[in-house]
């Protein structure tokens, strides 16, 4: 693998795991349980279709096969998404859905953090950009998570029930192989697994107040950020995603 | 506009001597183009009619994100989907700072809510039409914005102070919308074969909802009159149409559109577009609960507040424990 392949699939990593989630979340639209929700769940999935255009944007240069971002979000199958499979996870209830943010959030925000320091200079200016927005993502999702987790028996059992079932998608964003190696000796992104322990006593501390368990098996699914074996739920997100544009694709839009 | 049909409080417009002293003061610092604020003395059936056409406006804003939203997942660019995500989040918005100038006439936001989830309450007609294929949200945005924007201009001038400022706010964003939807069909009116057929079938649907946005005509009524003495009301519901056909007809020529109007034609002698009426009938049966998606929008809105329930408790319970906690500690 050249340098290049890999800083072109560690930035489709970072632009699909932004694209997907920011996907997930707009499902939300005019449905959340209060105003307030619906309003921050908009913001949040507007920030990450914005810092999509800028990864993919750049994957596409890098590539060089005259793929902007759109054609990249629109125009690829699963098996050539690399986005972590926590992203893709459904919805489910309000619980799941901001359990699935907070665990996302904390890993986005340590790995951004890290790329400050990149010594790629588009890399490092992404970072910067997103690592401000990503800060609020985190202390909301944290905040909520907390607050649902010690508010009621119900929202306690409903937010204990969304930690079990996304768990064991966490370590695989903590996964290291080829391109994590590359990216680590370029200095342009850090070696995934070096990130763990700060995030377990991040997820601990917010966890412990927010009076939930985590789980003590750390099986971790795996197969999104390679593509070797994403869930079934990322091809519906795409036939929906991806519709119009694969439907009519001489239209610009 | 996003309030139609507002019962206005109250028989009429009385004359200065049926007034009371207070009513006659009232209604002077309206004449005089001054601000009511919150805590100032205000006929009751000033505040009660402000109640309705703010609530109103405020459950079109929050109803209104459901047709949007139909097509948040579907938005054929990143681009074009950053700008309808931002648009539905400030239509949230506006929702959040209506219900707030509607709490400060002394109703929370619970109450109307409630009143909107039971049918007690109404929201524009517009949004019981669904939105079919994408050039539908830049009818919504060129359209619907635009007929909203028309009513809602001249309000940044109402008299009671906390709804025109709102308004003052909102109308900058709406314009902004309205520029944006009209770019997205404008993209499409200039596109293929299918995104042109998709334009014009999207103006053949929107047309005529978005006239009756308006509501009927009120030219003689004793309500609007009301109303329009208290400022709460600027235009009557002919001038705001017409004035909204006017802006619109040579907005659709420029896209090559048809607008589906055989009638449609200009008179020189009143330098004014002559146009067709909606089907009223359709819009009172839309008012009544049988257009096109009543049922599936009310639904949507009371299983989203029925889900929900378990997280507004939820976060409650913590901010109560946590109150609680603050004081034994202090």
């Amino acid at each position: 693998m050249t340098r290049q392949d890999a800083l072109f699939q560690f930035l489709l990593r970072m632009g699909d795991n932004t694209l997907i989630l920011g996907h997930r979340i707009s499902e939300w639209c005019g449905i959340a349980p209060v105003l307030e929700e619906d309003i921050a769940l908009a913001n949040t999935a507007l920030d990450f279709i914005g810092q999509t255009q800028f990864w993919l944007g750049y994957a596409g240069e890098v590539e060089g096969k005259d793929q902007d971002a759109d054609r990249l979000a629109f125009h690829r199958d699963a098996w050539d998404f690399r986005n972590v499979l926590l992203c893709e996870m459904p919805n489910g209830d309000f619980g799941q859905t901001i359990m699935r943010q907070f665990l996302f959030d904390a890993w986005h925000s340590i790995f951004l953090g890290r790329l400050l320091k990149s010594s790629d200079p588009r890399v490092a200016e992404i970072a910067e950009k997103a690592s401000k927005e990503v800060a609020y993502h985190l202390e909301r999702s944290a905040g909520t998570v907390v607050a649902l987790g010690d508010g009621t028996e119900e929202s306690h059992a409903r937010m204990q029930a969304a930690l079990d079932y996304l768990y064991p998608y966490v370590g695989e964003m903590f996964l290291s192989d080829e391109v994590d190696q590359q990216m680590a000796e370029a200095g342009i992104a850090p070696d995934p697994a070096t990130l763990r322990e700060e995030y377990d006593a991040l997820v601990a501390r917010v966890m412990a107040e927010a009076t939930l368990n985590i789980p003590e098996n750390r099986y971790a699914h795996k197969g999104g950020r390679d593509g070797y074996m994403h869930t079934e739920h990322l091809g519906h997100l795409l036939c929906e995603m991806q519709w119009l544009q694969r439907a009519y694709p001489d239209a610009k839009w | 506009m996003y309030a139609q049909m507002i019962k206005t409080a109250g028989t009429g417009v009385k004359d200065r001597d049926e007034m009371s002293e207070e009513e006659r003061k009232f209604q002077d610092r309206i004449d005089a183009g001054e601000k009511i604020e919150p805590k100032d003395w205000m006929p009751d059936d000033y505040r009660a009619t402000l109640i309705r056409q703010i609530g109103q406006h405020a459950h079109s804003e929050i109803v209104g994100t459901l047709p949007e939203g139909n097509w948040v997942t579907r938005a054929p660019t990143l681009e074009r989907k950053a700008i309808l995500l931002a648009k539905v989040q400030d239509e949230a918005g506006h929702g959040l700072y209506l219900y707030c100038a509607a709490e400060t006439l002394g109703i929370s936001r619970d109450e109307l809510t409630e009143d909107l989830l039971s049918g007690k309450m109404k929201y524009s007609s517009i949004f019981n039409y669904p939105t079919l294929n994408w050039a539908d949200i830049g009818a919504v945005g060129w359209l619907v914005d635009g007929a909203a924007i028309m009513n809602q201009v001249p309000l940044q001038r109402t008299s009671f102070g906390p709804y025109s400022r709102a308004m003052i706010r909102i109308c900058k964003e709406e314009s902004f919308h309205q520029r944006q939807g009209y770019d997205a069909i404008r993209a499409c009116a200039e596109g293929t074969p299918a995104q042109k057929k998709m334009a014009q079938d999207a103006m053949n649907r929107f047309w005529y909802p978005a006239l009756m946005m308006f509501g009927p005509s009120d030219t003689d009524s004793v309500h609007s009159a009301q109303s329009m003495a208290w400022k709460i009301k600027i235009n009557t519901n002919d001038e705001l149409r017409q004035k909204f056909v006017d802006q619109t007809v040579p907005q659709a020529e420029y896209l090559g559109l048809t607008i589906p109007d055989p009638n449609l034609k200009w008179n020189e002698e009143r330098g004014h577009y002559d146009f067709s009426q909606p089907d009223w009938s359709e819009f009172f049966n839309v008012i009544k609960g049988n257009g096109p998606c009543n049922v599936d929008r009310m639904a949507a809105r009371n299983k989203a507040w029925d889900d929900g329930e378990w997280v507004r408790e939820g976060m409650l319970a913590h901010a109560r424990k946590k109150a609680a906690a603050k004081v034994a500690a202090e």
